[in-house]
């Protein structure tokens, strides 16, 4: 394959990661933008989504379509409930102090890790997507004078992971839309500017709190579930998944959704083609103490303005 | 008269907002200054870029003829200004002694016994010492103050800037702090934002007024008193 | 008895007894306690910069590793003897947290905490890169030959536990030291309230490096012994298990008490080693016990034996 059609495709499956990331990041960067703590578990709320995505469609029949899509939307919701009862029985008792949230949110990571381990076992576990068609991408090149079109060999997305990028769209459109034009939307932005006075005019800070967590947990899950049918299900793919969320989060700005949304791009579409060129350690290595740096020396992040 | 401390056009503006305009202001060696001012017209930001906690959006603050507006705010501390904080920030789970050895250990070293005769000599001064081995966040609130400016004493500062002291305090404190104040004279110069008329009066040599972040007026405390741009300035019609 | 005689007593007599135990106990146990004094000595170190100054750091694992590579490294490529290969391991430690400090502390709260994190986990890919040196995951074996201090063969159950409570006696007297002298009082006082202690003309900044440093450099230590006495180096120790490992342990000791990271550690050790004969997911138990600690007991089995029983505990 030419350099060009090759680029094309490292961008292609860095869109497929971009879209799974900002689905993941954007609910760390709610949870942090409306609640100020840091969720470090919101990796393990990932691997959850992708281990419950297994369950389901191994329980439920009717095809993999059907399967799948009972998977879309059951485990978002059991994840989403699991985060509401951690946040009620935990981060409500710490009254979301940002240090002790942090010890206990590593405290559920490696309790979700670890009974994960316990009953879905170490084995990585595949889903079959429910459709998967090859689609042939077309290139243009200038030859004999004129713009041709031809078909590169291995130039290719499936369907399915268009799919995933189309949902990802869409669902950030919808959070978008829920932050911006809803009544709840409105009370999570009074929560988040100032909790006390908030508190102050009735509003119910801490259902808000809860609903947040959960929403942020749920958007986690959905992003494991849409990677499953690409990657397997395994009890310790959170770890990673973590990382590059925090990266992104941190790059985008604390807090600020559309900043976590361009980085969540960037960083898809720069892990794609970077590995291409690099080893993927090396790679690592270097985004993990580029970002380090960030925080160290902008802390609003690459794209956040001056303001707190 | 040599200054001990002086500013040179020091303004400050948050977000468009000037909450301190082109104040030139001066302080002379061994003086009690009191700055005072409706709320809001910019004491406690004023006092803040003199200790550094607060840097200036232009102009140059001087302390002993040196110009300290680069400096860090503990190095000008070091440099012999204390600074008593207006809400009392102690090392509120620490004893009385370990608040106040800390302020003193700083200027004497590791020598213990120095240390421990200058802790027992402040807490004296403030009508503490029988409570030396008691935990600060346990004290009332205006015995925190105490404590604050018992603090500020064991560092034995050139300068000590007072943020609002006799707040909380009990009347017969409020006149044990007058005493307390006029013994530290001449060697120390004090700088005192204070909303009790009468702590002013009596104690200041010279008054300093602040209103909408520039001075307004200054004088003896009965030239002040007397003087008609601030009665306006404190009734809200100026 | 004054409260200084009761301080030195206190610490002196959990020496003894450590050194009483390596008499009677059975071999299992004899192991595990050598075992835990080095990890407490890890814990030592942790605990100063968050039981004293209040920096929580989550990525003490990187200081940890950089002792025990520093030492293995220079004894396996470099040939080194086991005392002058434990001084490079405590000087890369030491090298590494003042670097690691004047970055990091340039944030502070949640920022400080993932910064350390990020630093930390970019020093685990650094181990596994360079695997043609380091074996990686796999990690390296230092032979018995190799682990001979001044004729004292440290593979050698009882010696190696002996050396492990010079160690832990070294560490435990340091840091008692460190936190009753003027030094350690600053740390306290910005843990307490960090502008006021600005205020009070102290340079913040030197002081919480200062702060780093010492327990990095102590951590380092522990970190380099531990591969000493127990003749292995591996990247597992670089991961960020090893970074919530001692804030665990500290959690559960008590922050801010000298005592308290030993008795964490060995509380914690019991814990998981009792719980692995179960099952093998006894990271749960860690998980179950942060949880339970920040929500009921924040200031562990010290902070509470502070408050009820011997309030001079330092």
């Amino acid at each position: 394959m030419d350099f060009g059609p090759y680029l094309m495709l490292a961008t292609l499956e860095g869109a497929v990661l971009a879209a799974v990331l900002a689905l993941m990041a954007s609910g760390l960067s709610l949870v942090f933008g409306v609640m100020r703590v840091v969720n470090v578990a919101h990796g393990e709320l990932y691997m959850l989504g992708a281990v419950f995505a297994w369950w389901v469609t191994s329980f439920v029949g009717g095809g993999p379509a059907v399967a799948f899509v009972a998977a879309l939307i059951i485990a978002p919701l059991i994840v989403g409930a699991l985060a509401v009862l951690a946040d009620i029985t935990i981060l409500k008792r710490l009254e979301y102090d940002p240090e002790r949230t942090i010890v206990a949110t590593i405290g559920l990571l490696y309790i979700m890790q670890q009974v994960t381990l316990m009953t879905y076992g170490a084995d990585a576990r595949p889903v079959v997507p429910p459709f998967n068609t090859r689609l042939a991408i077309p290139w243009l090149e200038w030859a004999d004078g004129g713009l041709q079109v031809f078909w590169p060999w291995g130039l290719s997305i499936t369907s399915y992971k268009l799919f995933v990028i189309v949902a990802a769209v869409v669902v950030l459109l919808g959070i978008r839309l829920m932050m911006t034009r809803s009544r709840i939307g409105l009370l999570m932005r009074a929560s988040q500017l100032d909790s006390e006075t908030a508190q102050a005019f009735g509003i119910p800070v801490e259902r808000i709190y809860a609903l947040v967590f959960g929403i942020g947990a749920a958007l986690a899950a959905l992003a494991g579930v849409l990677i499953v049918p690409i990657q397997q299900a395994h009890y310790l793919m959170g770890g990673d998944a973590l990382l590059l969320s925090f990266i992104v989060v941190i790059i985008g700005g604390l807090g600020s959704l559309g900043g976590t949304i361009v980085a969540a791009l960037l960083i898809g579409l720069s892990d794609g083609i970077i590995s291409v060129f690099f080893s993927p350690t090396l790679a690592k290595i270097i985004a993990t103490i580029l970002v380090a740096l960030v925080l160290v020396f902008r802390p609003q992040g690459l794209f956040g303005g001056r303001a707190r | 008269m040599t200054m001990i401390l002086s500013t040179r056009g020091l303004s400050r503006d948050f977000g468009g907002l000037q909450a301190v305009r082109e104040v030139d202001f001066e302080l002379p060696t061994g003086e009690i200054r009191a700055l005072i001012g409706p709320n809001g017209a910019g004491k406690t930001t004023f006092v803040s870029m003199l200790i550094g906690r607060i840097p200036p959006s232009s102009g140059s603050v001087h302390f002993c003829g040196q110009d300290i507006s680069a400096l860090a705010a503990h190095k000008r501390v070091a440099a012999g200004i204390a600074y008593t904080f207006q809400i009392t920030s102690v090392f509120s789970r620490l004893s009385l002694t370990e608040n106040v050895a800390l302020a003193a250990r700083r200027r004497l070293g590791h020598d213990k016994a120095a240390v421990q005769a200058e802790v027992l000599a402040a807490l004296t001064r403030v009508g503490l010492a029988d409570r030396i081995d008691q935990i600060a966040g346990d004290l009332s609130y205006g015995h925190q103050r105490l404590l604050e400016i018992a603090m500020g004493l064991a560092q034995q500062p050139r300068l000590l800037i007072l943020d609002e002291p006799t707040q909380g305090l009990a009347e017969n404190e409020i006149a044990q702090f007058k005493d307390l104040i006029r013994s530290l004279l001449p060697e120390t110069t004090i700088l005192l934002i204070e909303h009790n008329m009468s702590v002013v009066m009596e104690l200041a040599d010279q008054v300093t007024v602040l209103n909408f972040g520039q001075i307004l007026a200054e004088g003896t405390p009965a030239e002040i008193h007397q003087n008609a741009d601030v009665q306006a300035a404190y009734l809200g019609t100026g | 008895m004054s409260e200084n005689g009761k301080i030195i007593l206190l610490h002196t007599g959990l020496i003894a007894l450590l050194l009483a135990l390596n008499f009677i106990l059975p071999a299992y146990h004899h192991g595990n306690i050598a075992r835990v004094m080095v990890l407490a000595s890890y814990a030592i170190g942790y605990n100063i910069l968050l039981g004293y100054t209040g920096l929580l750091s989550l990525g003490h694992a990187l200081f940890f590793a950089a002792g025990m590579y520093g030492m293995g490294l220079s004894i396996r490529h470099l040939g080194f003897s086991p005392a002058p290969a434990l001084m490079m391991g405590i000087a890369a430690g030491a090298l590494v947290s003042v670097a690691i400090g004047a970055l990091a502390l340039r944030t502070s709260g949640v920022a400080f905490m993932i910064v350390t994190l990020m630093f930390a986990q970019a020093g685990y890919l650094t181990i596994l890169l360079f695997g043609k040196w380091t074996r990686g995951d796999e990690g390296f074996v230092i032979q018995q030959a190799e682990r001979i201090l001044w004729g004292i063969d440290l593979s050698d159950a009882n010696n190696r536990y002996l050396a492990a409570l010079v160690l832990f006696a070294l560490c435990l007297f340091a840091a008692l030291w460190l936190v009753r002298h003027p030094v350690g009082r600053v740390f306290v006082a910005i843990r307490e309230n960090e502008e006021r202690a600005q205020l009070l003309g102290y340079n913040v900044f030197l002081y919480k490096l200062a702060a780093v440093v010492a327990s990095g450099t102590i951590s380092a230590a522990a970190g380099a012994s531990y591969g000493l006495l127990f003749g292995y180096a591996g990247a597992t120790f670089a991961t960020v298990q090893y970074s919530i490992f001692p804030l665990l342990w500290v959690l559960l000791g008590g922050m801010g008490t000298v005592i308290g990271p030993f008795l964490g550690a060995v509380f914690m050790f019991y814990l998981i080693d009792l719980s692995s004969g179960i099952t093998n997911a006894y990271m749960l138990i860690a998980g179950v016990a942060l949880v339970l600690l920040t929500l009921f007991a924040p200031q562990g089995i010290g902070g509470e034996f502070r408050r009820r029983v011997w309030g001079w505990l330092p």
